[in-house]
């Protein structure tokens, strides 16, 4: 069994055994999902946009996955002081292999949160147009995991408390996810909008389930795709760095 | 032959010097303990030992190895038990065992068998499928100590590893890690508190205090230098009777956190 292997179950076997948090952290968006779509339902209808349930639910699951994959950030705060994460800083093992193990844990994890909430949404109504597209998603969605966990670990790097991890909630989660296009549609947007939806790394995941799931995008499947990859790639890197430099 | 020789070791945070010149050997076999106030390095001393923190300046020498050349050799020459509890609540005993083992690489035809023989060793094989988060604090310590020992290393560091525990746990931990000291020669470097432990179970003692060693020697070296009946006594007077001045760190907010996140289980 390798180290990464081992460090990946560690992630998926803590996830399991906690129905509870399962649970938990599956309110919010499925709060979100069952809300919004009951309330602006027949508004964005009559806007002539189609069905809100359909438009929404990709975003509800980027959703999930987003927070779940920044909480994972969370958990590294609190292992370095009363964990786990001492046994693998003096362990003999290289800190790109605890990182990569950590985020593919961490990523699979956020991914899992992504595919039951989208069968979840089909209990409300969503229907996808084509179920070969569902593996394709299953793959965006990883990605999508993939970036914001390392990206989670980058910030938790940095941080020695809980405490800051509230403001990066608050000021750079909450943005990134209410930005991305996940709730409203990003055509009509006034020019300054639509710039800081580009700029936003998750609305090209939102865009590219939208695409893969409801045959609707906007920017294209392929753009989606490169700037997720690169993006991913990016912070994968820049984590791993960060990571590396920790000391406890 | 020394297993640990430290020369003119220091480390600055910002302009604070936690550890100021330090020089100590350790011999292969000793149980050496580092006695300190809060706040006097033992702990910031323990980390560049064992490859978490790198040091502003000086010369370590681990095993043969030095810390910042050759991390790799001189991890798998040391054991740690943290002061905080470094297991993983959420998993098995028997899981966190294997977990070492394999970050340590020791070959999966004997893992079985290691870990077995060491979870007998602590007492903790009949709950070996049972969550870490239903141990108590005494229970938790025996398996760090088990699991510190499962790569068989050289040197045991222990940080403060009695602390909050009851004097029976207490005495059972002493007498497996003295058992070891004798059959295997392991080395033991711990820091403490409590002088009793210090005075009955080390063999050789440096004092620590703001980032400096004040006094080196046993015992009974210790006592006569300060014509002290106590180790207690002798303490006090190398360091002073001053509390010391401690801040209430973020990590002390997380400590308070954590216990009642545990239910204030012991």
């Amino acid at each position: 069994m390798s180290t990464i292997y081992i460090l990946w179950l560690r992630q998926i076997k803590r996830y399991y055994r906690s129905k509870s948090r399962m649970i938990g952290s599956l309110s919010q968006p499925l709060l979100f999902l069952v809300s919004l779509s009951f309330g602006f339902g027949s508004t964005f209808q009559k806007a002539g946009q189609g069905d809100y349930t359909e438009f929404l639910a990709p975003g509800i699951v980027a959703m999930s996955i987003i927070f779940s994959a920044i909480f994972f950030g969370i958990e590294i705060i609190w292992d370095r002081q009363f964990g786990f994460l001492k046994e693998t800083l003096v362990a003999p093992v290289s800190r790109l292999e605890i990182m990569v193990g950590r985020t593919l844990g961490g990523a699979t994890v956020a991914t899992c949160q992504g595919i039951i909430v989208f069968f979840i949404s089909m209990l409300i109504g969503f229907r996808i147009d084509n179920w070969s597209a569902f593996l394709p998603a299953v793959f965006v969605m990883f990605l999508i995991a993939t970036l914001f966990t390392a990206l989670g670990t980058m910030i938790a790097s940095f941080m020695e408390d809980m405490h800051g991890f509230q403001l990066i909630m608050n000021f750079l989660v909450m943005p990134l996810f209410f930005l991305s296009g996940a709730l409203f549609p990003i055509e009509g947007l006034p020019k300054g909008g639509a710039v800081l939806v580009a700029c936003d790394p998750l609305s090209y995941g939102v865009d590219a389930l939208r695409s893969l799931l409801t045959g609707v995008s906007h920017y294209g499947l392929g753009l989606d795709l490169v700037v997720l990859t690169l993006t991913t790639i990016i912070f994968l890197i820049l984590g791993g760095y960060f990571f590396s430099k920790i000391e406890v | 032959m020394n297993i640990i020789e430290v020369k003119n070791l220091s480390k600055k945070f910002h302009d604070f010097a936690a550890v100021n010149d330090v020089s100590f050997n350790v011999a292969e076999g000793e149980i050496f303990a580092f006695l300190g106030p809060n706040g006097a390095g033992k702990s910031t001393t323990i980390k560049m030992l064992t490859t978490l923190l790198h040091p502003t300046r000086g010369e370590i020498t681990l095993n043969g190895f030095d810390p910042q050349k050759d991390s790799n050799s001189v991890r798998h020459s040391f054991g740690i038990v943290f002061q905080d509890p470094s297991l993983d609540d959420d998993l098995t005993a028997w899981e966190n065992m294997e977990f070492h083992s394999v970050l340590y690489k020791v070959p999966k035809a004997i893992r079985a068998e290691r870990i077995e023989k060491m979870l007998k060793f602590v007492d903790l094989w009949d709950r070996k499928d049972s969550l870490v988060k239903e141990f108590s604090g005494g229970m938790k310590r025996r398996l760090e100590i088990g699991r510190g020992l499962l790569h068989n290393p050289k040197i045991l560091f222990l940080d403060e590893p009695t602390l909050g525990l009851d004097p029976q746990t207490r005495n059972h931990m002493w007498n497996y890690l003295r058992e070891l000291n004798k059959t295997e020669k392991m080395t033991i470097f711990f820091t403490t508190h409590y002088m009793e432990e210090a005075d009955k179970i080390a063999q050789k003692i440096a004092v620590i205090d703001h980032g400096k060693i004040v006094a080196m020697g046993t015992s009974a070296e210790l006592k006569e230098q300060t014509k002290s009946d106590t180790l207690e006594a002798a303490f006090l007077a190398l360091t002073g009777k001053d509390i010391r001045e401690d801040s209430g760190s973020s990590l002390d907010t997380m400590r308070r956190m954590h216990r009642s996140r545990m239910g204030l289980k012991k």
